[in-house]
């Protein structure tokens, strides 16, 4: 029983995410919708103190806890850390939203907690079932959130669609599991280790394959990223803003704990599904996002072609590609919060807008908001001084050091394509004449965009230090 | 004089201070307020570069011709091996004077010509300048990059935005062109450094790298480069964006960012790449020769007057890499010579372009005639630049192409035979030009009551006048200070690669 009581205390945030959802919950069913409004804050108050209590134990050794069904380690807090506060921030910068698209249930603040919660599980699977149980828990708050705006024919299509996608990706995950036990006979990451090492059976190889394809479908890696624009342009824009964030982080991680972990001797099999995971998602993520005219759908496009990009660095098989892909999406994380802050923004008197057209002029009418847009919108083009830049230099170097060389110029070809959309919207905002201006913004708003843009560049200056330096400390939990 | 502590910062970042301070007053100003400050801006930034000016100046007098290696270096660490480490050379410093020289004259050409959005104007270029100073103070080839890849986001802006009726279709077609080039770039520079294990452009310069790495290094460089020159046949973003650009535009792109391509060339694939470069040397002779023929030819066919010079820029850019692939000594400083000429000398071509076409506003070559008669002083000048751009002894174009020819003869005499065509060919379309604007008589009506240039332009253009003939009567200005710098490349890469001489 103690050993029970101390395993809890280690994983307190979970459990206090845990206990206050289903407070939340009971609190939410006794007073109604009058009461969304204080859940929310109380969301995200939970959110940053389990993200500043987790950091806390920053100092911890890496310990295993539950019989070994999860580790604690500085990966997994790294990556619950940029969860958590991601979380905390799509709610603040969604609540307005909500409120003015008279749309806000206390479900929804009590959903983003629950896939939270289920994406530190994720991030801190040490076991085939953990992982299972978080991946769960995290898709099935995601699809009720995508469906949310229940009034909507194109957000239930958007979740119709996410659930019956993801129910096939889990289908195939959990294909792949029963596989890799098969072989393995153990569930347990150390166990398939040494399966893994002793023979890289064709069952493993087979299960390995399985369980790639179906986290690729959560990470809307090419050819599994056909939910991706449709699910982004039919959400509510917050709960698009939860999705292009978040979880993308958690499954890449999930996904890198899985090759670099347990998988990491049979590296010369799986390292050509990712290459042509890579491949795949950066050029139709890069050539799709082209035609978009929608905003929405272009990030979703952006996230597909970005989600490319991090797999280059997981390619390269090394603490180096890990440390670059934990830099990159710690700026993947700032800059896409940043942008969707922009475009929460973008609300005219007759509603919300989301064409980028609505965004003509914007750098006269709005100099402040069009500024940061701009200046996200170069960092996650890859162009420097800013921060993004180094993102995909540390990428550029893991790859080429991982004798990726063909994939590191494939990538820097394609990222001027990608240079080339993201200019499109610079050129809307500085170069065309301005159409009907934005209502002003809740403050907030341009706030995160101010503040995500200033980490893009002179901020950058002390930002990437610092995180190069957790990356490289978290990195070094897998090697 | 006294050595001025962080110099090489100060003339770096102190544009970036002017751009900030104006960019902060702006954002802070409302309604009126605006106003004002989009009327002091241009005096703001013309202070800031005329300072700038000044202390590269003062670099240059602190500066010790004698000594080949980097001066004023500065450095501190960063992250991930990556350091700020700035210093300099003959080569390099001579560029930077080139750029802060040209950029006040920029503002002066620019004073009240530009109407709207007066304030971003001045900070785009304020920040271009920070950026071009950069490129050329780096040591730490990842700072290189930044500064040298980042110079293309304000000068998107500057063309999209001030730009003419097809200022979007230019403004990306010369931001992708760079970009395709120096992400390849970039994918060499990352190679580099695994290999070589620093960033460190002063350890960079004495590693061998294997040969083989070397061709695919050079050609990750030559892709940027070239682009950025530019060579034939990348060239074709050059006229685009120089015709939509604004004048003062126009006079940074053919004076400062080409001539970030030949640095590139002479600081990077030399030293760094040295047997690559001799594999290469006939190639880049070829496109050289094809583009001073060619683009010459393209030049003398066209009617907008924007176009010609653009075309004739390809054309002189073709005798820089000339000589900078003659690895020889005169090859190399007539190749620096002809950078800094060029960026005088077509930098007051498109001033003198400017001039009429805020009097017109076109530039349509037809659309003149005659213009001796009503702007006499505008004729002379006009005829001082058209000369230099021909190359007449006397001026600084001459120098430049008469060595870079000789250091190609030393090579090879077919190349010096090719060359020639060029300054045959740019008399022709450069004389053909002034006669068609300035000789003649008045046929267009409209240009009965243009006035002659007034005190601004003169102010403008008295500075140029002044260089292009003094660097053209005594060359030694320059090549004294280049000199040192270059002799040392030039042996540094006979000791590396002596069996391929």
């Amino acid at each position: 029983m103690t050993s029970f009581m101390s395993n809890l205390s280690s994983i307190g945030p979970e459990v206090a995410l845990t206990v206050t959802a289903l407070l939340l919950l009971v609190g939410g069913a006794m007073r109604g919708e009058r009461a969304s409004n204080l859940i929310s804050w109380i969301s995200v108050a939970v959110l940053v103190g389990a993200a500043v209590f987790g950091l806390k134990s920053a100092g911890a050794e890496p310990a295993q806890v539950f019989g070994g069904a999860l580790i604690l380690d500085k990966l997994a807090l790294f990556a619950k850390t940029a969860i958590l506060l991601s979380a905390a921030l799509v709610l603040v910068i969604g609540a307005g939203f909500l409120q003015i698209e008279k749309i806000i249930k206390y479900e929804y603040a009590i959903l983003v907690l629950l896939a939270t919660l289920g994406m530190m599980i994720m991030v801190s699977a040490n076991d085939l079932l953990t992982l299972y149980v978080g991946l769960e828990l995290q898709s099935l708050s995601l699809y009720v959130l995508a469906a949310f705006n229940r009034s909507s024919l194109r957000a239930s299509e958007a979740g119709l669609k996410y659930f019956v996608l993801g129910a096939l990706s889990s289908g195939l995950l959990l294909y792949g599991m029963s596989m890799i036990y098969g072989f393995a006979g153990t569930t347990r990451f150390a166990g398939i280790a040494d399966a893994a090492q002793l023979d890289a059976s064709m069952g493993l190889v087979v299960g390995i394959v399985f369980v790639l394809s179906g986290l690729a479908f959560k990470i809307s890696a090419v050819p599994f990223h056909m939910w991706t624009p449709d699910v982004y342009q039919g959400a509510p824009t917050p709960v698009t803003a939860f999705f292009a964030s978040a979880p993308k982080f958690a499954a890449i991680v999930l996904i890198a704990r899985l090759l670099l972990g347990p998988f990491a001797d049979m590296m010369v099999q799986w390292q050509q599904v990712l290459v042509a995971l890579s491949v795949l998602s950066m050029t139709v993520g890069y050539f799709g996002a082209i035609m978009q005219r929608n905003i929405k759908r272009l990030m979703a496009y952006s996230s597909i072609a970005n989600m490319g990009y991090a797999m280059i660095a997981l390619a390269a098989g090394s603490q180096r590609g890990l440390e670059a892909l934990l830099l990159y999406m710690g700026l993947y994380l700032i800059t896409t919060l940043g942008m969707f802050a922009c475009i929460l923004a973008m609300r005219q008197s007759e509603g919300m807008v989301e064409n980028i057209d609505d965004l003509a002029g914007l750098s006269q009418s709005r100099p402040g908001l069009a500024f940061s847009f701009s200046m996200l919108l170069w960092s996650i083009a890859g162009l420097p001084p800013l921060a993004g830049f180094f993102g995909k230099l540390y990428i550029f170097l893991a790859a080429v050091d991982g004798g990726l060389l063909w994939l590191a110029i494939y990538g820097a070809v394609l990222s001027v394509v990608g240079a080339f959309y993201y200019l499109r919207i610079v050129k809307i905002m500085w170069f065309d004449d301005p159409g009907p201006s934005f209502v002003t913004p809740a403050f907030v708003l341009p706030l995160t965009a101010g503040v995500a843009a200033f980490f893009m560049l002179p901020g950058a200056v002390w930002l990437l230090p610092a995180l190069e330096r957790w990356a490289q400390a978290a990195s070094a939990s897998l090697f | 004089m006294n050595a001025l502590p962080h110099i090489l910062s100060l003339i770096t970042f102190l544009p970036l201070v002017g751009a900030l301070i104006l960019l902060v007053f702006r954002a802070s100003a409302r309604g009126e307020d605006a106003d004002v400050i989009d009327r002091n801006a241009p005096s703001v930034a013309l202070a800031t570069s005329l300072i700038t000016f000044g202390l590269s100046i003062w670099a240059l007098m602190d500066f010790n011709m004698a000594d080949p290696g980097f001066q004023f270096v500065e450095k501190a660490s960063w992250f991930g091996g990556m350091s700020y480490h700035l210093g300099v050379d003959g080569i390099s410093l001579s560029l930077i004077v080139l750029t802060t020289f040209l950029m006040p004259l920029c503002f002066i050409a620019s004073w009240g010509v530009v109407k709207k959005r007066v304030t971003e104007y001045m900070v785009a270029f304020l920040i271009l300048e920070t950026l071009m100073i950069g490129v050329f103070a780096s040591l730490d080839i990842v700072l290189f990059y930044i500064f040298f890849e980042a110079g293309l986001i304000p000068m998107f802006l500057i063309i999209g935005v001030w730009g003419g009726p097809d200022r979007v279709y230019a403004a990306f077609k010369f931001f992708l062109y760079t970009l395709l080039g120096s992400v390849l770039m970039l994918v060499a520079v990352v190679a580099m450094i695994l290999t070589a294990g620093t960033t460190d452009m002063t350890v960079l310069l004495d590693y061998q790298f294997p040969v083989g790495m070397q061709t695919w290094l050079w050609l990750g460089f030559f892709a940027s480069f070239a682009v950025k020159m530019p060579m034939w046949p990348v060239h074709t973003w050059l006229p685009d964006a120089h015709v939509q650009a604004p004048t003062a535009g126009s006079v940074i792109l053919a004076g400062v960012l080409l001539k970030m391509g030949g640095y590139g060339f002479i600081r990077f694939s030399l030293p760094m790449f040295p047997d690559a470069s001799h594999t290469f040397a006939p190639l880049i002779f070829t496109l050289s020769v094809i583009a001073i023929i060619y683009t010459s030819l393209v030049a003398f066919r066209q009617t907008d007057m924007k176009k010609l010079i653009a075309y004739s820029s390809v054309a002189h850019m073709g005798f820089v890499t000339i000589g900078i692939f003659s690895m020889n000594v005169i090859g190399v400083q007539g190749a620096m010579f002809q950078m800094i000429s060029h960026g005088i000398v077509s930098g007051a071509l498109f001033l003198i372009v400017g001039v009429i076409y805020d009097r017109m506003h076109t530039r349509e070559i037809a659309a003149y005639g005659g213009l001796v008669h009503r702007m006499p002083v505008y004729a002379t000048v006009f005829m001082l630049f058209t000369m230099a751009n021909v190359g007449l002894p006397g001026t600084s174009g001459f120098i430049g192409e008469f060595l870079t020819m000789i250091g190609g003869y030393l090579v090879n005499s077919w190349i010096a035979f090719g060359a020639a065509f060029g300054v045959i060919l740019s008399a022709v379309y450069a004389l053909t030009l002034y006669k068609r604007v300035v000789y003649g008589t008045i046929t267009n009506p409209k240009l009965n009551d243009i006035n002659d240039m007034v005190r601004r332009e003169v102010i403008t253009f008295a500075p140029l006048v002044v260089i292009t003939i003094l660097f053209g009567l005594w060359p030694s200005l320059v090549t004294d200070f280049t000199g040192p710098a270059v002799e040392a490349l030039v042996e540094h890469i006979a000791t590396i690669a002596p069996a391929m001489q």
